[in-house]
């Protein structure tokens, strides 16, 4: 028995590595075979990076929202995917306000810089709420408690979005000046996937300017830092979680306006799984590491959009799409597993088990 | 629910409070008569022809906030306490009487999906213009707000007879076609007419429980005066076997008995709860009792439904055909081993990230299911149909009634085993593991034995549910295997109390059975789910009937001992230098 | 018969090298101290003995059998139980189930035993009584039910030993004992100590600061400095050791 158990160890670590090394062997030769059967042309990949960058766009946004939250209260929002959904699912009604009355073919830039803001706004108060009602009272409670509230808001939010506003899809209107793609290098563009990415650029430009360089991004790093220390140079800790809380939230609705652009259907459940690869795209770059959360979502959009293609067509895998939420969430369980500190780093001074 | 009263009173103006108050209590009216629930409710009659279930909400809340200010202003005089409490009532009333008239005026029905006829039908009081309903629902406000403070002044003696008629006769209402169904076709026939002789409680009935019930929870405390040296008497340590054996002889006749009193849906109700109780017996081990925290718990229910199917379903890719009975044992055995293989990866992680990793799996595991690719295997979105009923010597399983009889065995078995392992040296392990992993390793704890141990446990009564769930159903589909059922477990071990057994119990009628009987309610389930673990988390984490052990962990209060204080310190340290 | 011996032990964290090329022996049934200023280095060596840390050089040998690298459970089976710097107990258990988890080595009872319940309930009730024994034994008498983050202070330390002793070592480990204590229990965890030696015939390996515990009941005394031994002895030995002094106190002001 006693031998048993010292094996047992390693044992178990021979088992992981086992599964890591079938998954990555896997896909290297799913590669390997769709590759060397060229069955996809180069313009064909060419477009898949281009849709992978602007999905990542969007992941990486909504990873921002994960890491700066984790970085000051090293815990997971899980309710963060419904402040995506939120900021997304209440300026459609704006959006369509627009369309019926015309102003977003008249003056589109208009109408969609109103639509991102109430987007923005809207997750803005959602977090607000959640971090007032259900994560403040719980600040000192053992690590389990703040998890299963954080589970327990994310269903609550869902489903109150389905009662109040019904449980149909709603979906966003063409805008019209954003129809049609360009042509670049032989490669075909679509309008949208353009102007998502280019704003997603912006926004994170926006977002590294603000902590790097004002008072409350330094306030925010060294809350995330440490806390006490913090507090001791004066710096009002509770305030700066809030907005911590409250940038994060902002970027999640910018977010989701990009995300309707792309995927045009909104409902209360389009939260969960973006909010999740979100997740894995935070712990990818390393949590709590904002540079990392904007790698790393790019990244898990491009192999996302890549990977069905490269990794099963090549194996003659019937229906390789159905599959493209399994890449996501092996990549989120193989980087939990093998690298939880991700590539680029923890930002974070030491482990808080 | 002493820890929700706050001690800040002293600081902020009283009028400030009432204002606020106020104003959340009225977005929460809004809040639940938008979402649908007061319309959901409105066509249900609580007191026939009195006050529908929907209007009952209506009138709750203002009284519940006249109730909780007064409560919550005991440094006011009598006067202002009733006034606040009225005014927070009156606010809130305004609130949605505000939202009435608009409502009434610009048509948000595209967008806020319930704001329509009915539920204003219901916030109007029957009355015609939306004027005068706006009126008429300001000052029920008023009174109800009005009414719950004043209860709010008189002790806990008097309170608590009103209280708790009020409560019998809301259970009462909300259950009422239930009971009628249940007593109409016994010796209670008399008692069912007189109570509920069309929708809901009669005026009569209604009145008599209130009376009933008042009187009876007065009378409460000197019942549980005059019956104490019975209950020392049985309670006492040598009586364990004794008291076992009643217990045993009253439930016993009680189940076998159970599935004909309660007819077929009922049976089948209380069938999906024994599922339930299942598997959350075995996410109890491995949330409750070793702390991991796992989230893709339905992962191993749709194994254990998946091998029955495949192996029992003629039509399956198998096609064995073997019995109920065969293939139990074995998708438990497939389920607990899967609970192995999905446990080592994750030995390691803390808590936050191992509920991520097992979310995964669970949702890896369900979109496979459903994928294309194992569809020549375990069926794809179409499933396995045929799964026979289970069968012994001759006698076909067919019915809920029937099936019942296997989930309480089963669920006895699994009550049993999470007993002996709580109070044991594996549970103790286990506690030592949630509370300091490194030093309980330092005791000589195998963290990876232990940690597995409570994965293949938990998974294979989950695995047990689902071969069980599969024969119930007859065929079985990817969709329903997903995430919700998980959280559904989850839940209803946390309301019940995490580690404790009889918390399961209650967990799944409560939010098991309640949402099945209460048809209304169906919609609303996962909001109830998510408003739940919220709540529970803020005001009761330990659960509603929490194990001892969790209870010193999460709840809020440090029980001091008497028995420290008659040790003196001289005597102790004579002791240790000798 | 030496019990623990280390050799060339050395452990790193990323730059900082918190135990150097440490080499020492600890002969049976004696006590043994380890010293040094605060940062020294001794917490982490302990932590390489029960197997917490794997050492990145040297080996540790108890009983003449290599340790390290094993885990921590396995160390503790082989017979070596520790208390800690800052108190570890299980918070929210009681006394006695702080010593029940102690006994959890020695005990037999594993799935099977257990859920046939009639094996285990000799198991437990031997075990019960040997746990009230210990407590008894390190003056906790009838506090077994106490939850043990409600004890005061010098009571928790006690159930740590008791703890510690549950699992039937050999060699005990004690973090820095008579941390927090006032004279008069100063001269109880002393004599406390001597009793082990003596009555239970264990081997005890101390980390102290405080000298008149180290100088009163050491048979042996080592002292670590930056990571690195720089003296060993008796305890009259390394007290007068002007090495010893300058690591403590610095050097005399003329000499700079």
């Amino acid at each position: 028995m006693r031998q048993r158990l010292a094996g047992q160890l390693a044992f178990t670590n021979f088992v992981v590595w086992g599964i890591g090394a079938a998954v990555l062997v896997f896909v290297i030769v799913g590669s390997i075979a769709t590759i060397s059967k060229g069955i996809y042309p180069p313009d064909v990949w060419a477009s898949f990076i281009i849709f992978g960058l602007a999905q990542g766009s969007v992941y990486a946004l909504i990873a921002l929202g994960y890491t700066l939250v984790y970085g000051v209260l090293f815990m997971i929002n899980f309710a963060h995917g419904e402040v995506f959904m939120g900021g997304m699912y209440i300026a459609f009604y704006v959006a369509r306000a627009f369309e019926e009355s015309g102003l977003l073919d008249a003056n589109p830039f208009l109408a969609l810089l109103i639509i991102t803001i109430v987007a923005m706004v809207s997750s803005m108060v959602i977090a607000f709420l959640v971090e007032r009602i259900a994560y403040r009272p719980l600040r000192r409670a053992p690590r389990l408690i703040p998890l299963i509230t954080a589970i327990g808001a994310s269903f609550f939010l869902q489903n109150a979005f389905r009662g109040l506003f019904g449980p149909s899809t709603k979906v966003y209107p063409d805008v019209d000046i954003l129809k049609g793609n360009w042509v670049l290098f032989g490669v075909r563009i679509l309008k949208t996937q353009v102007l998502v990415i280019v704003a997603a650029v912006v926004i994170m430009i926006g977002l590294y300017l603000l902590v790097q360089y004002t008072k409350v991004g330094r306030a925010m790093r060294a809350v995330a830092e440490d806390k006490d220390a913090a507090a001791l140079m004066g710096i009002n800790v509770d305030r700066v979680i809030v907005i911590t809380f409250v940038v994060g939230a902002a970027m999640a609705g910018a977010a989701g306006v990009l995300y309707a652009l792309l995927f045009k259907q909104v409902t209360h459940t389009v939260g969960f799984i973006p909010g999740l690869k979100a997740f894995t795209a935070a712990v990818l770059g390393g949590i709590g590491n904002i540079p990392g959360a904007m790698v790393g979502g790019l990244f898990l959009g491009i192999f996302e959009s890549v990977g069905p293609a490269l990794f099963f067509a090549g194996l003659n895998i019937p229906a390789p799409n159905q599959l493209k939420d399994v890449i996501a969430f092996t990549m989120l369980v193989m980087v939990l597993i093998f690298r939880p500190t991700g590539i680029l780093g923890e930002a974070l001074s030491e482990k808080k088990a | 629910m002493a820890t929700l009263t706050a001690t800040r009173h002293s600081t902020i103006s009283p009028w400030r409070s009432t204002a606020q108050r106020g104003v959340v209590l009225g977005l929460v009216v809004l809040f639940i008569a938008l979402v649908g629930l007061v319309g959901a409710f409105a066509k249900k009659d609580l007191v026939y022809e009195v006050i529908s279930v929907g209007q009952f909400l209506l009138l709750i809340s203002g009284f519940i906030g006249g109730y909780i200010t007064g409560q919550r202003s005991e440094h006011l005089g009598i006067a202002a306490r009733v006034l606040h409490g009225t005014m927070v009532a009156v606010i809130s009333g305004v609130i949605v009487a505000l939202f009435l008239l608009l409502a009434t005026t610009v048509d948000f029905r595209d967008i806020l999906v319930n704001s329509n006829r009915d539920l204003f039908a219901v916030l109007q009081f029957k009355q015609e213009a939306p004027l005068s309903g706006a009126i008429v629902l300001v000052v029920v406000f008023a009174v109800t707000g009005l009414a719950g403070s004043l209860l709010s002044l008189p002790p806990q003696r008097w309170r608590a007879p009103i209280m708790t008629g009020l409560l019998v006769v809301l259970l009462i209402g909300l259950l009422a076609d239930l009971l009628d169904v249940l007593l109409v076709s016994g010796p209670f026939k008399p008692l069912a007419e007189f109570l509920f002789p069309r929708k809901g409680i009669s005026v009569p009935g209604a009145l008599a429980l209130f009376v009933v019930s008042a009187i009876v929870s007065t009378i409460w405390p000197f019942f549980g005066q005059v019956t104490t040296p019975a209950r020392k008497w049985i309670n006492s340590p040598g009586r364990k076997p004794v008291k076992f054996t009643l217990i045993v002889a009253v439930l016993v006749p009680l189940i076998i008995v159970l599935p004909w009193v309660l007819q077929l849906y009922l049976s089948d109700v209380m069938t999906n709860v024994g599922i339930y109780i299942l598997m959350g017996l075995g996410l109890n081990i491995v949330v409750g009792f070793a702390g991991l925290l796992d989230l893709g718990y339905v992962a191993f229910f749709a194994i254990g439904a998946y091998v029955m199917g495949l192996l029992t379903s003629p039509d399956s890719s198998l096609a064995l055909s073997l019995t109920f009975w065969e293939a139990l044992p074995i998708s438990m055995v497939v389920a607990g081993t899967f609970g192995v293989l999905l446990g080592i990866p994750v030995l390691r992680m803390r808590g936050d990230y191992l509920a991520i990793v097992t979310l995964g799996f669970g949702e890896i595991i369900r979109i496979l299911a459903t994928s294309e690719v194992l569809l020549p295997v375990i069926g794809g979105p179409q499933g396995i149909l045929g799964i026979p009923k289970p069968a012994l010597f001759g006698l076909v399983f067919k019915d809920a009634q029937y099936i019942f009889y296997i989930v309480v065995v089963c669920a006895l078995i699994a009550l049993y085993v999470s007993w002996r392992l709580s109070d044991s040296r594996i549970g103790r392990a286990w506690v030592a593991i949630r509370e300091d992993e490194d030093v309980a390793e330092a005791m000589g704890i195998n963290l990876v034995s232990y940690k597995l141990l409570a994965f293949a446990i938990g998974a294979t009564f989950s695995g047990m549910a689902g071969g069980i769930f599969a024969a119930k159903l007859g065929s079985i589909f990817p969709h329903s295997f997903n995430l919700l059922i998980s959280i559904n477990v989850l839940s209803l071990i946390i309301v019940g109390g995490m580690g404790s057994l009889p918390g399961v119990f209650i967990g799944a009628l409560v939010l098991v059975g309640l949402p099945e009987l209460l048809r209304e309610f169906a919609e609303y389930r996962l909001l109830m789910y998510g408003a739940a673990l919220v709540g529970m988390m803020l005001i009761k984490p330990e659960g509603f009937v929490p194990a001892q052990q969790r209870k010193r962990e999460l709840a809020q209060e440090d029980v001091f001992p008497e028995e420290l204080e008659e040790i003196s310190a001289p005597a102790v340290a004579e002791e240790v230098a000798s | 018969m030496s019990l623990l011996v280390a050799n060339m032990v050395t452990k790193r964290f990323g730059g900082l090298t918190a135990v150097s090329r440490f080499s020492m022996e600890i002969p049976e049934r004696t006590i043994f101290s380890l010293i040094g200023p605060n940062g020294a280095g001794k917490t982490t060596f302990f932590n390489c003995v029960t197997g917490f840390y794997t050492p990145d050089e040297g080996d540790i040998v108890f009983n003449t059998r290599r340790i390290n690298g094993l885990s921590t459970d396995r160390i503790t089976r082989l017979g070596i139980a520790r208390t800690y710097q800052n108190i570890r107990l299980f918070q929210n258990m009681t006394a006695i189930e702080n010593v029940m988890v102690g006994q959890h080595s020695l005990l037999h009872s594993g799935l099977v035993r257990t859920l046939a319940w009639l094996p285990v309930l000799v198991e437990e009730n031997k075990a019960t009584t040997r746990a009230r024994e210990l407590l008894e034994f390190v003056g906790l008498k009838g506090k077994g039910d106490v939850i043990a983050k409600n004890l005061p202070y010098g009571d928790q330390r006690r159930l740590e030993i008791a703890r510690a002793l549950a699992s039937d070592p050999q060699l005990l480990l004690l973090d820095e004992p008579a941390a927090g204590m006032n004279p008069h229990e100063t001269t109880a965890i002393m004599r406390f100590i001597q009793r082990l030696r003596d009555e239970l015939k264990l081997t005890i390996f101390l980390i102290e600061h405080d000298m008149r515990v180290v100088m009163g009941i050491s048979d042996h005394v080592t002292v670590l400095d930056y990571g690195e031994k720089i003296a060993e002895g008796s305890p009259d030995d390394v007290r007068a050791n002007p090495k010893v002094i300058e690591a403590y106190l610095g050097k005399p002001v003329e000499e700079v």
